[in-house]
């Protein structure tokens, strides 16, 4: 270990890793810091993912997917089934151990070096511009130099803060989220579930990814706004006692999801965040892997370029929440004001549109068809949806 | 003050996210609240495990307060 790299990275998370790897790509020297014994453990994830997301980032190895999915059932408050299968919606169930850790070992191919149980604990900022990082590692505290910290800390981002950007976030677009991983079930391995209603998950959903026909990730996230009254591990318990009766739990995770949108600033001099430290998770699904390996890749790319370059200003930085912007930023403006609007639908308004939507012949049910008949149905939240494409 | 039943943490974070005024380490695994916490309630109401609680509210709770920020 050095005292000086150009690049410190803090987590080692797929954002963490991606972000490392660019970094090295241009030739800098890169210091990846995890806190946890080992990268990829433990999974604090439901471990879906979009095929198309996936595939943009990086080429999927068949040991990372435990399975794959085909189609979408979304399930009402009342228990109707509205089955979407389309091609271009497939996704794969990750097996995030592996992925993860491939996708550091990748990082390391490229030159960076790696620490596990490194907890950082305050960044080094001498004249109020972040240069490095203080942590401890196995009992000794250590100061590090970098030209710039890459904060890909998750949701708890604390880099951000030290650094002095305002990483705080409303109670309602926080998702209080418990998994359990549960066996000797019986699903259909083809397809994930999704459980809405004000009983099962307000504010949020319940998901069931199958891993295979007798084992999946089912969890469920409540809005901030809702959890104070209940807690999530209630309405999971509730759920699987009732549905899943006979299920083994192999695990129990819990997170908070950020379903916001990205953070107004997410660089300052000498440091970047990426992924949920900088809310780059999109806001209708929780879904954040391919987003922040998206935001590493492009925050990579421009720490590279701002180490060569000698200028690691704010304005040299911010050309990678300018890209990020254009390429997701904006969408997720957009998605954030439509689950605005479809969480103000009741569990009766949801009832009405599953039963519209079944009327529907099967080939029509895309998931843009599903939210056209939900239009129809809903003129209220027509005119939210509007006031989403006007804004 | 909040008391912490750190046995029933799983160190997710969701906490030190919604705390507004930064008031809450995660160590490895154990959380501790600091003495600039305002009582807001928020890391309270998030918490999907129910880790904490208001004092008053638990009586059998492991209640670690940390004199460093």
């Amino acid at each position: 270990m050095r005292r000086l790299y150009d690049c410190v990275v803090v987590g080692g998370g797929p954002g963490g890793a991606w972000a490392a790897k660019h970094v090295a790509e241009s030739g800098a020297t890169v210091l990846l810091l995890e806190k946890d014994r080992e990268v990829g453990i433990p999974v604090r994830c439901a471990e879906a993912v979009g095929a198309a997301g996936l595939k943009a980032v990086v080429e999927p190895r068949s040991r990372w997917i435990s399975n794959s999915i085909k189609g979408v059932v979304l399930v009402s408050p009342d228990g109707q089934e509205v089955v979407v299968e389309s091609a271009e919606e497939q996704g794969y169930m990750l097996d995030r151990k592996i992925f993860d850790y491939e996708l550091v070992q990748m990082a390391a191919a490229k030159g960076v070096e790696v620490l596990t149980k490194a907890y950082v604990h305050n960044v080094v900022k001498p004249d109020g511009q972040v240069q490095g990082v203080r942590f401890t590692h196995l009992g000794d505290s250590h100061e590090i130099s970098a030209k710039i910290v890459i904060g890909a800390d998750g949701v708890e981002s604390r880099v951000g803060r030290w650094g002095g950007l305002r990483t705080n976030i409303k109670m309602r677009d926080m998702e209080s989220c418990l998994q359990m991983t549960l066996t000797n079930i019986n699903v259909d391995p083809n397809y994930i579930h999704f459980y809405f209603g004000k009983r099962v998950a307000p504010g949020g959903y319940l998901w069931v990814f199958p891993k295979n026909s007798n084992t999946a990730n089912v969890g469920l996230g409540v809005s901030g706004e809702f959890s104070q009254h209940k807690a999530a591990r209630r309405f999971l318990q509730e759920f699987v006692q009732k549905k899943f009766p006979s299920a083994a739990v192999m695990y129990t995770v819990a997170g908070g999801v950020p379903c916001a949108v990205t953070l107004k600033k997410i660089v300052a001099d000498g440091l970047m965040l990426v992924g949920d430290a900088a809310h780059q998770v999109n806001p209708m699904s929780g879904g954040g892997i391919t987003t922040a390996m998206l935001a590493g890749k492009i925050a990579g790319r421009v720490a590279g370029e701002a180490i060569c370059s000698g200028d690691l200003s704010e304005i040299k930085l911010s050309e990678y929440p300018k890209e990020w912007h254009k390429l997701q930023g904006k969408t997720h403006e957009r998605f954030h004001k439509i689950k605005q609007a479809v969480y103000k639908l009741t569990d009766e308004d949801l009832n009405k549109t599953a039963a519209s939507i079944l009327k529907m012949a099967p080939e029509q049910r895309t998931i843009g068809g599903v939210f056209r008949a939900a239009l129809l149905k809903h003129p209220s939240l027509l005119l939210d949806l509007v006031k989403v494409f006007v804004n | 003050m909040i008391a912490v039943i750190n046995d029933r943490c799983d160190f997710c974070g969701a906490c030190v996210a919604v705390c507004p005024v930064d008031s809450i380490d995660l160590f490895e695994a154990r959380i501790a609240i600091l003495k600039h916490c305002i009582d807001c309630m928020l890391c309270v109401w998030i918490c999907p495990v129910e880790t904490l609680a208001p004092e008053s509210n638990e009586q059998e709770v492991e209640c670690v307060v940390s004199t460093t920020a």
